[in-house]
């Protein structure tokens, strides 16, 4: 078995949420044993001179969209793939919300061939919670789970009829499924492309109260009590959301919470005159909704980060603003993106990659996520520092509609490692 | 006296002297348009298209005219009845316009910030005349320069402006301007009818009109749509009227001569009492009309001055 040691490391360790030196030894597949050294002697291995930079646990992205099938112009595997490994994205657990949606173990199959011929990072995938993400009827959840699907979701869609996804929950629980939810009160938020307030109100935009975030969470964390479910609310992005948040963990429901990388770096006032590339689901919220999102993620009572990677063809975004499609691409800019936060103060390392990496491992059930003998050689070696203005033409992604285009931004992968096998090196 | 826009786009750009700038050229337009003789020349020679993405009688005529009386070669374009029907998007029927070169486009459209999108794809002087619920600007001019010509002054003025401040450009336009012209602003309405955040606005904000009225100089009526009118934002039209439509009753507590001000078309009997608009000693409903066209001469004249003033440019 080939034996690779990467010495002369930062490494980071979420579990033990410490930064420390030493080095790391790849056999196989695997982390065979984690040093406190720099530069352990270990006989015939490869040797990765780390140069004092960091060395992560890979990125376990929950909620990416995959344009396949039905939109390969926008994104196929091989190009998520390519960005995902440039981004230190060694999992990508890709969103169900195709055209056909996922929801029936034979699209699940295509999906998982079509991956694992083509993508070089691990793809697991979800599946619609309902048939056609109708919000209608359930989808067949046990033979889906035999197919691979990790988790269950509608997408952004909520499911609006609450006895459909409370039968939805109550037979999931019976089978320990995990249930993606988007909170959000679906006839508040109807037709609205911005965060109400002062800002919306200049533009003229259609907007939706923050309140409707909680209102939906309330709703979904009712259900959640009434059955037992095991539920992930996919984004969090309001700070009125966090005490309904914070009563359902306290009470010991099975409940986690996501943020989006945009939404803990961005706020509304970025869309300034309709720029279209940042209109994303939900929409940018006021900064001190950002500012009390951040202050979750730091206390762990927000869980995960991910990059709610989400292609949009040029044409889907030259539109007036309202019409304009939402979301934005962020597999290959989630870590130098999110590394503002280390820079500014407001996050350590450690904290960053237990919502990067070890939370969404655990919360799906893989053994990956942490740095510790045994577990899957799934890594990321990266320069915190190293300044970089983002080109948005050169990213890896079929679609360039990144919100960061131009920005100044510090930090850079510098080789992805998955299953013991680089995937990406920075030239 | 100095006007730096390349576009007109909305009130927000402006500073106050060029707001000025352009009240005081409107002013002089004011007298040609009273003259037998109207015709001047400040756009002769440049062509002037109008698109309205949206229905408009008033202000595609009040362009029209103000394109024609200063003689540019004014075209309309109906573009309900058009290439959009047909799927064309508005950036590609922005670039097939300025292929034909014209030098002012003036364009309504129903959404928000559209009228800037296709400012960012054309080489021509742009004019917004109204975009969803965003801005109208020049009608926020007309509006100032109604107030200017009836008061002696725009500025140190209580002004109320009333109803559906949610859904209305007119009101945004118009409190950005008086706002900047260092107004005392109230808005009155229902509080559904409100946007949020309004308190930022520099604004005072009432759900009354006898103490919004408190006073006022101005009182600017809105338009109710009358798709907002069936329970989904107020109870009822009368259940409006009575206690937001504009009378003598409720006019009484404002400044003896305050003026009414209204930007058409009216619902006679839901925002305002018919006899009322009538009323020539309180009502300027009908100068506003003529302050349009004026204004809008004003507005392409400037545009047009610092459009010759660039160097042609290639299409970008």
């Amino acid at each position: 078995m080939t034996k690779t040691l990467i010495s002369n490391a930062r490494l980071i360790d979420p579990e033990a949420g410490a930064v420390r030196d030493g080095a790391l030894l790849i056999r196989g597949k695997k982390i065979a044993e984690v040093f406190d050294t720099l530069t352990p002697d270990v006989a015939d291995a490869t040797r990765i001179d780390a140069g004092g930079k960091f060395l992560a646990p890979g990125i376990v992205d929950i909620g990416v969209k995959v344009g396949e099938p039905g939109e390969r112009h926008k994104e196929s595997f091989k190009t998520a793939g390519l960005a995902a490994a440039a981004g230190g994205v060694t999992t990508m657990v890709t969103r169900p919300d195709t055209a056909p949606a996922i929801d029936t173990p034979e699209t699940l199959e295509f999906i998982r061939r079509r991956a694992n011929e083509t993508a070089p990072v691990h793809v697991l995938p979800m599946a619609a919670l309902t048939k056609g993400r109708d919000g209608r009827e359930m989808t067949e959840i046990g033979f889906l789970m035999d197919a691979g699907a990790v988790a269950f979701s509608d997408g952004m869609r909520v499911v609006q009829d609450t006895k459909v996804l409370a039968r939805a929950m109550t037979y999931a629980r019976s089978l320990g499924a995990l249930i993606v939810g988007h909170p959000q009160e679906p006839q508040l938020s109807d037709g609205a492309v911005a965060t109400s307030g002062k800002f919306a109100s200049l533009r003229g935009l259609p907007a939706v109260p923050a309140m409707a975030e909680r209102l939906g969470l309330d709703r979904d964390l009712g259900l959640v009590e009434m059955t037992g479910a095991r539920y992930h609310a996919d984004q969090i992005t309001t700070r009125r959301a966090l005490p309904a948040l914070e009563r359902a963990k306290h009470n010991g429901l099975d409940v986690t919470a996501g943020i989006s990388m945009h939404h803990l770096t961005l706020n509304e006032m970025d869309v300034a005159d309709y720029r279209t590339f940042f209109k994303v689901t939900p929409p940018l919220r006021a900064e001190e909704d950002r500012q009390g999102v951040i202050e979750a993620l730091r206390s762990g009572l927000i869980d995960i980060i991910s990059s709610m990677h989400t292609p949009q063809d040029e044409e889907s975004k030259r539109l007036p603003f309202s019409e304009a499609a939402s979301g934005a691409v962020g597999l290959e800019t989630m870590l130098p993106v999110l590394l503002r936060l280390y820079h500014s103060g407001d996050l350590k390392l450690p904290t960053l990659f237990r919502a990067l990496s070890l939370n969404p491992a655990k919360r799906l059930g893989l053994p990956t996520g942490h740095l510790a003998k045994g577990a899957p050689a799934d890594l990321v070696l990266f320069d915190a520092d190293k300044p970089l203005i983002l080109d948005r033409f050169k990213l890896q992604s079929k679609s360039k509609n990144t919100p960061f285009d131009n920005a100044r931004l510090q930090g850079k992968v510098l080789r992805t490692i998955v299953s013991g096998q680089t995937v990406f090196e920075a030239t | 006296m100095r006007f730096d826009q390349r576009h007109l786009l909305g009130i927000e750009p402006l500073r106050p002297d060029e707001i000025t700038t352009l009240l005081d050229l409107a002013d002089k337009y004011v007298t040609l348009n009273r003259r037998r003789d109207k015709h001047a020349n400040a756009l002769a020679g440049l062509t002037q298209i109008n698109m309205f993405f949206e229905a408009s009688t008033r202000t595609q005529a009040s362009f029209e005219i103000a394109g024609k009386r200063l003689g540019a070669d004014v075209m309309n374009m109906a573009m309900q009845a058009s290439s959009i029907k047909k799927g064309e998007t508005l950036i590609d029927t922005a670039l097939t316009l300025n292929a034909m070169h014209p030098d002012l486009l003036v364009v309504r459209h129903p959404q928000s910030g559209a009228v800037d999108l296709l400012a960012q794809k054309v080489n021509c002087a742009v004019l917004n005349a109204g975009d969803g619920r965003h801005e109208h600007p020049t009608q926020a001019l007309l509006d100032a320069l109604t107030i200017r010509r009836a008061k002696g002054r725009l500025h140190r003025l209580n002004i109320a402006i009333c109803g559906d401040i949610a859904h209305s450009r007119v009101a945004r336009s118009n409190i950005l301007l008086l706002h900047r012209m260092e107004n005392r602003i109230r808005l009155v309405g229902p509080p559904t009818l409100m946007p949020a955040g309004i308190e930022h606005f520099g604004v005072e904000v009432f759900d009354d009109m006898r103490s919004g009225l408190q006073d006022a100089d101005v009182v600017m009526m809105l338009r109710l749509q009358k798709e907002r009118m069936d329970g989904g934002f107020i109870p009822s039209e009368r259940e409006y009227y009575h206690r937001y439509g504009l009378d003598e009753d409720k006019l009484s507590v404002a400044k003896p001569d305050a003026i009414v001000m209204h930007p058409g078309p009216m619902n006679r009997g839901v925002e305002i009492d018919g006899t009322l608009a009538d009323d020539i000693n309180r009502s300027v409903i009908q100068d506003q009309v003529e302050m349009g066209v004026a204004v809008r001469m004003a507005a392409m004249d400037l545009l047009a001055r610092n459009l010759r003033a660039r160097p042609k440019e290639v299409m970008v």
